[in-house]
C-alpha cells in the first residue's frame, strides 16, 4: 500500500483497502480480529459464526433429552461428555465471534428474539433411544463435511475454533454409528428402533446441508472469503455418497426408493427432498421450535440472578483488596 | 467380612455418587452460563466414572455374571442405598449448589480415610476419587460465598436452599450394619467420627458466605436404609426408563 | 445490558518445557472463576498441566496499522542473522 493510496480520503480509500483486503483472503492469508475489513465481512462472519455457535448450544438440547435414560452406564457417561463438548464448541465459537465486536449477550438476545438463526435439525423431537445414535451418525457426519473445510477459513479466530471443534467432533460420530450398529444387530425390536431413527432422520439431515444452489443466497460471496468451500449441492452428495455404504454394511436401508448407484457420474442418484417441509422448520413451524428456544431462554432467565450475584461478589471482593492496599 | 456385606457397603457410597450424578446431568444444557454448565457435567461425570468403578467391583464380588448395569439400573427403590441429600430435585441453581457442597465436603472427608481401605480396590478408588472430588468442593463452596455474598436476591435464594437442605446433612453421619461390620474389618470408614470435622467445615464456609446456619435439631434419614423421598421414584423411572422397558438387551 | 461476566484469554501450559500458548477465551466474573472455568473449558482432554487467565481488558495489543512502522525495519537488518556471514566451507558448526 502505497502512502498515496492511505491518504486518499473517503471511498476511494476504502475501494483500495477492499481490494488489498480481497488480494490478501485470495493469497490464503488469513484475517486478524484487528485487521482492518469491509463491514460486510464483518457481518457476514457475525452471522455465520454465531449461527454456527447457536446450533451447537441448541444442539445440546435434542440429546440432552436421553441423558437421564441412557440404556448403560457406559452410554450415559458418552453422551454426557459429547453433549458437553457442544457446550464447548459453542462456547468457542461464541468467543470467535465476539472478536469481531459483539458480545455473547447480544448474541444471545438475537437467538431469544428469533433474530438469529440455528440449525433446523434441532427442531426434530428425539422419541427413541436409537435417535442418539441417528444424531450422532448421520447429523454429525454432516456436519463434519460442513466443517472441515472451516478449518482453512479466512477468519483466523474462527478458523482456530474450528480446528479445536474437529479435533473433538471425531468421536461424536463414532459414538453415534456405534450405537446405531449395536442395536441394527441386536434384537429385532432393536432393530427396528434403529431403522426407525433413519427413516426419520435421513431427509432432515440431507436438508441440513442447506438449501440446493440455485436457491442458497449466500454461496458465491462465502466461496470468496472461504468460508465454504464447496457448494451445498456438492456436500449433500458427497455425505450421501459415504453415508449409503456405512447403512448397508449394519444391514439398514436409507428410506428412499429412488435411491441408487449411477456408474457414469460415479455418485449415488437420490429422490426429491421435500423442500416444502424445510422451509416450514425453517421458518419457525418445525415439531419443537418453540420448545427450543423456550429451553435456551429459560435457561438464560434463570440463570440471570447467579449470574448478578458472581458479578456482585467480585466487586465486593475487588474493593476489599483495594482497602487493604490502603 | 461376607462379601454380601462389603457389596451392601459398596451401595451406601457408589449409590450417591450414580444418584447425585444422575441429578446433575438432568442439567446439561441449561446451566445458567456455558461455563457453569460445563462445569456441572464434569462433575457429574465425575461421579458417574466412580460409580462405575464400585459397581464394576460388587459385581466382580458377586460372581454370578451380573454387570455394573444390573447394579445400576435394575434394583427396586428399596435396595437404593444413597442418603435422602443427593436425590433431592435441581429447585434452582442455589438447590444445586447447596445439595453438592453439604454433599463434596462430606464425601472427601470420607474418601480421605477410604483411601486408608484394607481392600485394595476400594483404596484405589477413593485415591482416584479425591482429586475429583477436592475439586469439586472447592467449586461448589466458592459458588456458595458467591450466591451468599452476592446480591440480596442470591443471599436470600442461597439461605432457602440451606435451610431447606440442612435437615438431610445428619443421615451422612448414620452408621449402618454394614458400616460396622466394614469397620471391624478394617475395609471401611466410621463415618460417624467424620461429624465433628464436617460441620467446621460447612460452618466456616456458611460464615464466609455471610449465611446463618440454621438451628434445627430435627433431621430426615430413611435414604440408608432404602426408604426414599417421594423425588426418588421419579428419578429411577428415568434412570431405569430402558432396561425396564427392553429387558435382557445389550446397548 | 447488565453485569455481564467480563471476557478473559486463556493460556495454557501442555506439558512441561513448553510455554504458555492462548488456547482462547471465556466469560467469568473473578479471577477464580476464570481459573476453574478454564479448567473445565480447555483441559477436559488433559490437555494442560498449568493455566494462565488475564482479563482481555488488560492486554494491549498493536494496531495492525502501525505494522509498517513496527516491523518492517526489521526486515532489512540480515546482519542479525547467521546467514549473513560468510564462513570457509572447512568450518563445520558454528
Amino acid at each position: 500500500m502505497s502512502e498515496k493510496e492511505i491518504k486518499n480520503p473517503g471511498t476511494e480509500r476504502s475501494r483500495s483497502l477492499e481490494e488489498i483486503f480481497e488480494q490478501r483472503i485470495a493469497r490464503d492469508e488469513k484475517i486478524e480480529p484487528k485487521d482492518w475489513m469491509p463491514e460486510k465481512y464483518r457481518k457476514t462472519h457475525i452471522r455465520q459464526i454465531s449461527q454456527h455457535a447457536h446450533s451447537e448450544i441448541v444442539g445440546m438440547l435434542p440429546e440432552g433429552n436421553w441423558i437421564t435414560r441412557a440404556p448403560s452406564l457406559r452410554r450415559k457417561v458418552a453422551l454426557l461428555a459429547k453433549v458437553q463438548d457442544e457446550a464447548g464448541h459453542g462456547l468457542y465459537l461464541y468467543s470467535a465471534c465476539e472478536t469481531l465486536g459483539i458480545s455473547r449477550d447480544e448474541l444471545y438476545e438475537q437467538l431469544h428474539t428469533g433474530k438469529a438463526k440455528y440449525s433446523s435439525i434441532f427442531n426434530y423431537p428425539t422419541v427413541t433411544w436409537a435417535d442418539m445414535g441417528a444424531i450422532g451418525w448421520l447429523v454429525d457426519g454432516a456436519a463434519i463435511i460442513n466443517q472441515v473445510p472451516l478449518c482453512s477459513t479466512s477468519y483466523g479466530p474462527y478458523a482456530r475454533a474450528m480446528v479445536r471443534v474437529c479435533k473433538e467432533e471425531s468421536f461424536h460420530q463414532r459414538q453415534g454409528f456405534e450405537i446405531m450398529m449395536k442395536l441394527a444387530n441386536g434384537s429385532p425390536e432393536q432393530k427396528e428402533m434403529a431403522q426407525d431413527a433413519l427413516n426419520r432422520w435421513w431427509w432432515p439431515s440431507l436438508m441440513m446441508l442447506g438449501p440446493t444452489d440455485a436457491e442458497s443466497v449466500h454461496t458465491e460471496q462465502s466461496m470468496k472469503w472461504k468460508l465454504k468451500r464447496k457448494t451445498n449441492d456438492e456436500l449433500r452428495q458427497q455425505f450421501i455418497d459415504q453415508t449409503v455404504p456405512q447403512a448397508d454394511l449394519i444391514g439398514l436401508t436409507i428410506p428412499d426408493p429412488d435411491l441408487k448407484w449411477n456408474d457414469e457420474t460415479g455418485h449415488y442418484d437420490f429422490g426429491e427432498i421435500d423442500w416444502d417441509e424445510f422451509w416450514q422448520v425453517v421458518k419457525g413451524h418445525g415439531p419443537c421450535n418453540k420448545e427450543r428456544l423456550s429451553a435456551r431462554v429459560n435457561a438464560w432467565k434463570n440463570g440471570e440472578w447467579v449470574r448478578d450475584a458472581a458479578m456482585a461478589y467480585a466487586k465486593k471482593q475487588e474493593d476489599k483488596k483495594l482497602k487493604k492496599a490502603i | 467380612m461376607k462379601n454380601e456385606n462389603i457389596i451392601q457397603y459398596i451401595y451406601g457410597i457408589a449409590d450417591n455418587a450414580l444418584i447425585l450424578g444422575q441429578r446433575l446431568s438432568e442439567l446439561c444444557g441449561h446451566g445458567p452460563s456455558l461455563e457453569t454448565d460445563i462445569a456441572l457435567t464434569n462433575m457429574a461425570l465425575d461421579l458417574l466414572g466412580q460409580t462405575r468403578s464400585y459397581y464394576q467391583y460388587a459385581a466382580q464380588l458377586m460372581a454370578d455374571g451380573k454387570t455394573e448395569d444390573d447394579i445400576a439400573f435394575l434394583r427396586i427403590e428399596r435396595e437404593y442405598k444413597n442418603v435422602l441429600l443427593v436425590e433431592q430435585p435441581n429447585k434452582h441453581f442455589g438447590y444445586v449448589i447447596t445439595r453438592q457442597f453439604f454433599y463434596d465436603v462430606f464425601h472427601l472427608l470420607l474418601l480421605q480415610e477410604l483411601q486408608n481401605s484394607k481392600d485394595e480396590i476400594l483404596s484405589a478408588v477413593a485415591k482416584k476419587a479425591i482429586k475429583e472430588v477436592s475439586y469439586h468442593q472447592r467449586f461448589s463452596s466458592d459458588w456458595v460465598k458467591r450466591l451468599g455474598d452476592g446480591t440480596k436476591e442470591s443471599h436470600q435464594k442461597v439461605q432457602d436452599a440451606v435451610d431447606d437442605l440442612w435437615k438431610f446433612t445428619d443421615e451422612l453421619f448414620h452408621m449402618t450394619q454394614d458400616d460396622m461390620l466394614a469397620v471391624e474389618s478394617e475395609i471401611g470408614v466410621d463415618i460417624s467420627l467424620l461429624k465433628e470435622k464436617y460441620y467446621q467445615r460447612i460452618n466456616k464456609v456458611l460464615e464466609e458466605a455471610t449465611l446463618t446456619t440454621p438451628e434445627t435439631k430435627w433431621f430426615q434419614k430413611g435414604g440408608k436404609q432404602g426408604i426414599h423421598s417421594e423425588h426418588m421414584g421419579y428419578l429411577l423411572s428415568d434412570l431405569q426408563y430402558m432396561q425396564r422397558t427392553y429387558p435382557n438387551m445389550e446397548w | 445490558m447488565k453485569n455481564n461476566w467480563p471476557l478473559w484469554e486463556v493460556f495454557v501450559r501442555s506439558k512441561n518445557g513448553l510455554e504458555h500458548r492462548h488456547f482462547g477465551s471465556l466469560h467469568a466474573a473473578d479471577e477464580e472463576m476464570a481459573l476453574e472455568n478454564a479448567r473445565d473449558v480447555y483441559t477436559r482432554r488433559n490437555e494442560g498441566v498449568s493455566i494462565w487467565v488475564v482479563q482481555s481488558k488488560h492486554i494491549k495489543a498493536s494496531n495492525p496499522e502501525n505494522n509498517g512502522e513496527l516491523f518492517e525495519p526489521a526486515q532489512d537488518k540480515v546482519y542479525r542473522h547467521p546467514t549473513f556471514y560468510t564462513l570457509p566451507d572447512e568450518v563445520k558448526h558454528m
